[in-house]
């Protein structure tokens, strides 16, 4: 009997792309190709200032030099960067109000569940509650379509808006922290980042504030065949504090697309910055044919002491990730946090995890890693947690736990700990496991769908990361998973 | 009514026949005692009924509620009524009693086309069994079976039973490694589920476990077979004089 009927973990799992629609919508969208004219095209589509364009140009030819990182756990074919549209925007101006985006547009958010309107909330989230706002800037393609919530915070002297509109309002504040956290030639998707980023968020807020709702950006790539390259920079000045939310999502397509974002997060003197990402860009299908290449640089510094940065990261999606949410821990007392849930499925890819490290005296991080392999995936935990020799008392604790679901699947963790201090105290804790048969048969045997067993025994595995998530998230963050755990995989 | 028919079971585990030809007919209404020794094949039928991966049947049948259950797979016959008790309740890192409960009830009501249970209604029945089985409200927002002792496991199989209101229980030493207390509570649980139109059948190595729940019917398995059947005495015999008798024959 056991032959007709599902028997084990790995028959319980499968994957349905719910986001993988494509919005028919007129684009304008570069010919292939990157050279020193696209990014004087790029820079005169903005409006930027020369300083800007000249920055760009900087990174394009420390691009040049770089070579391509090989040292992760990933294997996919070269990528032709002349083939990859550089630049994809809906056609006309930016529109100004919400009455003049485009109505398939807003159709795609609703779609996605995203609200732009500003009476909305985030989708399955109970209404008319002060708590539960949130407040969105709609990435699309290269361009931002709009942003909620502005004047709002505006009151509150927080600054939310996108990047491209932040470069014209606030130049002195981005030209004094664009690139500061994450250097132009840290590597080589950095550099490319720097050379072409289209749009983003920025977010600031001012000294001892406690911004009033969460902030989020949810990203959208549409267009084919392009890359999508926004960057993010958050500055929590002293003693104020954020929480902020990342979505994305993409069609399915049988090319791979290029996704290669930039991250920078400044914490000043006691401030404190929560970012929580949720990814779910298009993970390929059961082939592993399509996809995005998810190759993201992220970096927050606690320049101030006391400082305090968190990354929460949920990744289901893409069908290559590398990406290590890092902190530099320099203020003292400072703390940094990562807890990470990555899941690959069928052929999908994921090299991830974080480097702490701690230059102040006193600080201390925390590494949570869940890390979930199914079907003939891969997925590695890559962790360095450094110990300057000023980092007198550095405290951190690294917990990394894989979870294999079926026998084709891989599960790696490089765990690094370079320490220059005899009193600095690190603990690490790793564990590898299959679903366990037995959790699955009580749970079947109590009536409970295989498939639904398997994704409650993951979430439960998951627990510790997904409370430091916002509620809203939380919620989106497990049903996430059961669908990325749905359907059937031989 | 018969809820369960085993005829001349025979089922292997990993390729070593176990059960060799089980004969078992359960009606509506009554309350059965397996005994047996060690490794005579108690926990296999347990599983070989609910339809656990890697427990084949090779020829006999069995029928639950008056349906042969070939092609049933395990939701199924959870589904059709069947609950077991496990010897050794595992634990589930993460997920919360209260969220296993949730989703067993809905699995059970979706089966039969009906509404899922409201939140309110949901911790109102648990909280009424909780108490009858001598739990605190803590208890339930705690994971799964994680760092319970042995006793709080077996009471959670019977919190289990109660709010899930099987058609057939089949209790697979829910009274080993008791405190007499716990004991008791157990069997109050028990007591309080048997009916006219369910059934249970309780696995056990200790007559004690009869002085507190009403058994109509007691059955020695002994090698994979269920070599005799009788009334309470027979439960009393074995505890006076072992099993070597029924080994022998
Ligand atoms: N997966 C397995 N592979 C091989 N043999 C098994 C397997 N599972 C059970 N057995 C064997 O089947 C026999 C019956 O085991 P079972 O657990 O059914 O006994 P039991 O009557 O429940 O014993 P106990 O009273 O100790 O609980 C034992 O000899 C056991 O070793
Ligand atoms: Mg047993």
């Amino acid at each position: 009997m056991s032959a007709q009927s599902p028997s084990s973990a790995h028959d319980f799992i499968g994957k349905e792309y719910k986001a993988g629609f494509v919005t028919d919508i007129e684009q304008e969208t570069f010919p292939p190709g990157l050279d020193e004219a696209v990014i004087h095209e790029i820079s005169k589509r903005k409006n930027e200032p020369a300083w800007l364009l000249e920055w760009r140009l900087r990174a394009y030819k420390r691009w040049l030099d770089m070579p391509e990182p090989t040292w992760a756990k990933v294997d996919f074919e070269p990528i032709d960067y002349q083939a990859i549209s550089y630049f994809a925007s809906p056609k006309g101006d930016k529109p100004k109000s919400l009455d003049e985006v485009d109505p398939e547009l807003l159709k795609t958010y609703e779609k996605l569940g995203i609200p732009l309107h500003e009476q909305e909330v985030l989708a399955g989230v109970e209404r008319d509650q002060d708590s539960n706002r949130v407040a969105v800037d709609a990435v699309f393609d290269s361009v931002s379509v709009t942003t909620t919530f502005k004047e709002e915070l505006r009151a509150h002297g927080v600054i939310f808006c996108s990047l491209s509109e932040a470069v014209a309002d606030h130049p002195e504040l981005i030209q004094q922290y664009l690139g500061s956290v994450v250097p132009q030639g840290d590597n080589f998707y950095a550099a490319l980042n720097s050379a072409v980023f289209s749009d983003g968020s920025f977010v600031y807020i001012p000294k001892g504030v406690r911004c009033p709702m969460e902030l989020s950006t949810y990203f959208r790539i549409n267009a084919q065949n392009t890359g999508q390259f926004e960057r993010t920079l958050i500055i929590a000045d002293e003693g104020s504090y954020v929480s902020y939310l990342e979505g994305c999502t993409a069609p399915m397509r049988d090319e791979n697309q290029l996704h290669a974002a930039v991250v920078e997060l400044v914490a000043l003197e006691d401030a404190s910055i929560k970012y929580s990402t949720v990814q779910n860009w298009y993970p390929g299908d059961a082939n592993g044919l399509g996809g995005i290449y998810n190759f993201v640089t992220k970096r927050g510094v606690c320049r101030g002491a006391r400082s305090h940065i968190s990354w929460t990261q949920v990744e289901t999606g893409s069908a290559i990730t590398w990406k290590y949410p890092s902190v530099i821990l320099r203020g003292d007392d400072s703390k940094g946090e990562f807890y990470s849930v990555a899941l690959t499925n069928n052929h999908q890819q994921a090299d991830t995890g974080t480097k702490m490290t701690h230059i102040g005296r006193n600080t201390s991080s925390t590494i949570i890693s869940k890390g979930i392999s199914a079907g003939q995936s891969s997925n590695a935990y890559r962790g360095r947690v450094r110990m300057n020799p000023g980092a007198m008392k550095a405290r951190n604790f690294t917990q990394c736990d894989s979870l294999l679901i079926g026998d084709r699947a891989s599960a790696h963790t490089f765990p690094s700990i370079e320490s220059q201090r005899q009193d600095a105290v690190v603990e690490h804790e790793a564990s590898t496991s299959k679903v366990n048969e037995d959790q699955l048969f009580l749970c079947r045997q109590r009536g409970i769908d295989g498939e639904k067993a398997v994704a409650m025994i993951v979430n439960g595995f998951c627990k510790e990361v997904f409370r430091e998530l916002p509620m809203e998230f939380a919620v989106e963050a497990s049903k996430l998973l059961e669908v990325s755990l749905e359907g059937a995989v031989g | 009514m018969k809820l369960l028919e085993v005829r001349n079971l025979v089922a292997e585990v990993d390729n070593k026949q176990i059960l060799n030809g089980v004969n078992l007919t359960v009606n509506a209404g009554e309350v059965h005692a397996v005994m047996g020794p060690n490794g005579s094949g108690k926990s296999t039928l347990s599983n070989v009924l609910a339809g656990r991966p890697g427990y084949e049947v090779t020829s006999g049948s069995m029928e639950l509620m008056g349906s042969p259950v070939n092609g049933m797979s395990v939701e199924e016959r959870a589904h059709a009524g069947l609950f077991l008790g496990f010897q050794y309740p595992i634990e589930i890192p993460g997920v919360a009693n209260m969220e296993l409960l949730k989703n067993a009830i809905d699995s059970q009501r979706s089966a039969t086309g009906e509404q899922e249970i409201g939140a309110r209604e949901l911790i109102q029945r648990v909280r009424e069994v909780a108490k009858e089985l001598q739990f605190s409200e803590e208890f339930l927002k705690r994971e799964v079976n994680v760092g319970f002792s042995g006793g709080e496991k077996k009471r959670n199989e019977i919190l289990q039973l109660m709010l899930m209101q099987p058609k057939l229980a089949f209790l697979d030493e829910t009274d080993s490694g008791l405190d007499i207390d716990a004991l008791q509570v157990v069997a109050r649980g028990i007591n309080a589920f048997s009916a006219s139109d369910n059934a249970v059948v309780l696995v056990t190595h200790y007559q004690r476990l009869l002085n507190h729940v009403d058994v109509d019917f007691v059955h020695i398995m002994v090698n994979g077979e269920l070599v005799k059947s009788g009334g309470k005495e027979l439960a009393l015999d074995v505890e006076a004089r072992g099993y070597a008798e029924f080994l022998r024959s």
